[in-house]
């Protein structure tokens, strides 16, 4: 961890690492929801519908991963004051919430023709739009926090808070299906059962997989252009200075 | 020398971040139990039963169609079923378009009154539940079972 608390060292590392993510994580999407879309046959009751799955479901793992990404940066940037942590949990939070997004148009798009209607204020729903406008917040703190930084002020330790107290909402979800009656279903997918039939099971976790690929690109992308920025603005006030 | 000064600024940190979590943690753990009942989206046949709600108030019950209780009545337009949850069972009524998973032997959520023993529906909403399975698995499942039928005859 240490080894890349030197940004440079880091730079060279995800400049190397964002072409070997990004393009698996295209090709193995775009194959599993070719597969999913075209060739997965209709489900017994919900017919061609069912194929919403495919982009939901890694859809809300992610917007949740994402939660977790900056939990876990917040704790190693209050604890261990990791340079890169701050940048890590800013970088994710931007696609944690079109993720997140994502899952919460695809779901009232399956939800129409599946129950009945576009939304319900069950457990599972409202837990996850809470966890939309969370990152909401996170964004808008975050960001406020940077230019705070920017003018010799404390770095983002308030944000660092917030990324954490924010987190007691992704177990939560998790369970909310199992602690309320909820109109949303249980997890079909828990530590080794599977209530998906084989047919759907596989392009839905390699759709997993390649979308947590993009996700990681878009992050390390995003790391990159957060540094770039800090160093431009650090260049420009030592010229307005000297 | 105190407790605090024989810990390096690092550990002393890492020990208030997990102090202040398992607080927080705790502080959750206890709203969500104490929304238990009110966070639930719809009240079980045997909840409604033991714990009548007055008849103004809109409530909702969710449950399993029971299996050959669904009838159509001569408007063509009236339903009338059975919700149970394998111990209680609550006749319900609804006029109306119902959604397309709304089958015997499946979830349902009705939201409407307790009217005496009877549940009047306003709207209905099918419950999925988490399988997933193709349709010509199904049906070959039920053409299996037709030929262990056939020989077994």
């Amino acid at each position: 961890m240490h080894g890349l608390a030197n940004p440079a060292r880091f730079l060279r590392l995800a400049r190397w690492l964002l072409p070997v993510t990004l393009v698996p994580g295209l090709v193995l999407s775009l194959g599993a929801l070719a597969w999913g879309l075209a060739l997965a046959p209709p489900d017994h009751l919900m017919g061609v519908t069912v194929k919403i799955l495919f982009i939901h479901v890694p859809c809300v793992w992610l917007g949740m991963a994402g939660w977790s990404t900056i939990a876990m940066a917040s704790l190693a940037e209050l604890v261990w004051r990791h340079p890169l942590a701050g940048v890590a949990a800013r970088a994710a939070a931007v696609p944690g919430a079109v993720f997140t997004a994502l899952g919460l148009i695809t779901g009232s798009i399956w939800g129409r023709p599946t129950w009945g209607t576009w939304w319900v204020w069950d457990g599972r729903l409202t837990s996850f739009l809470i966890l939309l406008f969370l990152y909401f917040g996170y964004i808008a703190l975050a960001d406020a926090a940077q230019r705070d930084a920017a003018g010799g002020g404390s770095a983002g330790r308030i944000p660092a808070i917030f990324g954490l107290v924010g987190a007691i909402n992704i177990p939560i979800i998790n369970r909310s299906v199992v602690w309320w009656n909820s109109l949303h279903q249980p997890a079909s997918l828990t530590l080794g059962k599977s209530a998906i039939d084989g047919t759907y099971l596989w392009p839905l976790l390699i759709a997993a997989l390649g979308f947590s690929l993009i996700f990681g690109a878009v992050v390390l992308a995003r790391m990159r252009m957060l540094l770039a920025q800090v160093q431009t603005e650090a260049r420009l006030r030592r010229k307005a200075l000297g | 020398m105190s407790a605090a000064a024989l810990l390096k600024p690092k550990h002393q940190r890492l020990v208030l971040v997990v102090c202040a979590l398992a607080a927080l943690i705790g502080a959750g753990l206890l709203a969500a139990y104490a929304l238990s009942r009110q966070a639930s989206y719809f009240y079980i046949p045997s909840e409604i039963v033991a714990n009548p709600p007055d008849p103004d108030r809109a409530v909702r019950l969710g449950g399993m169609v029971e299996k050959g209780s669904l009838k159509t009545l001569a408007d063509g337009v009236t339903v009338n079923f059975i919700v149970t949850d394998g111990k209680v069972r609550v006749p319900v009524r609804f006029s109306g378009i119902t959604p397309d998973l709304f089958v015997e032997g499946s979830g349902v959520v009705a939201e409407g009154r307790m009217r005496g023993k009877q549940f009047s529906a306003d709207n209905l909403l099918a419950k999925h539940d988490e399988k997933y399975v193709p349709r010509e698995m199904r049906t070959m499942t039920e053409s299996d079972a037709k030929q262990v039928v056939a020989q077994t005859q």
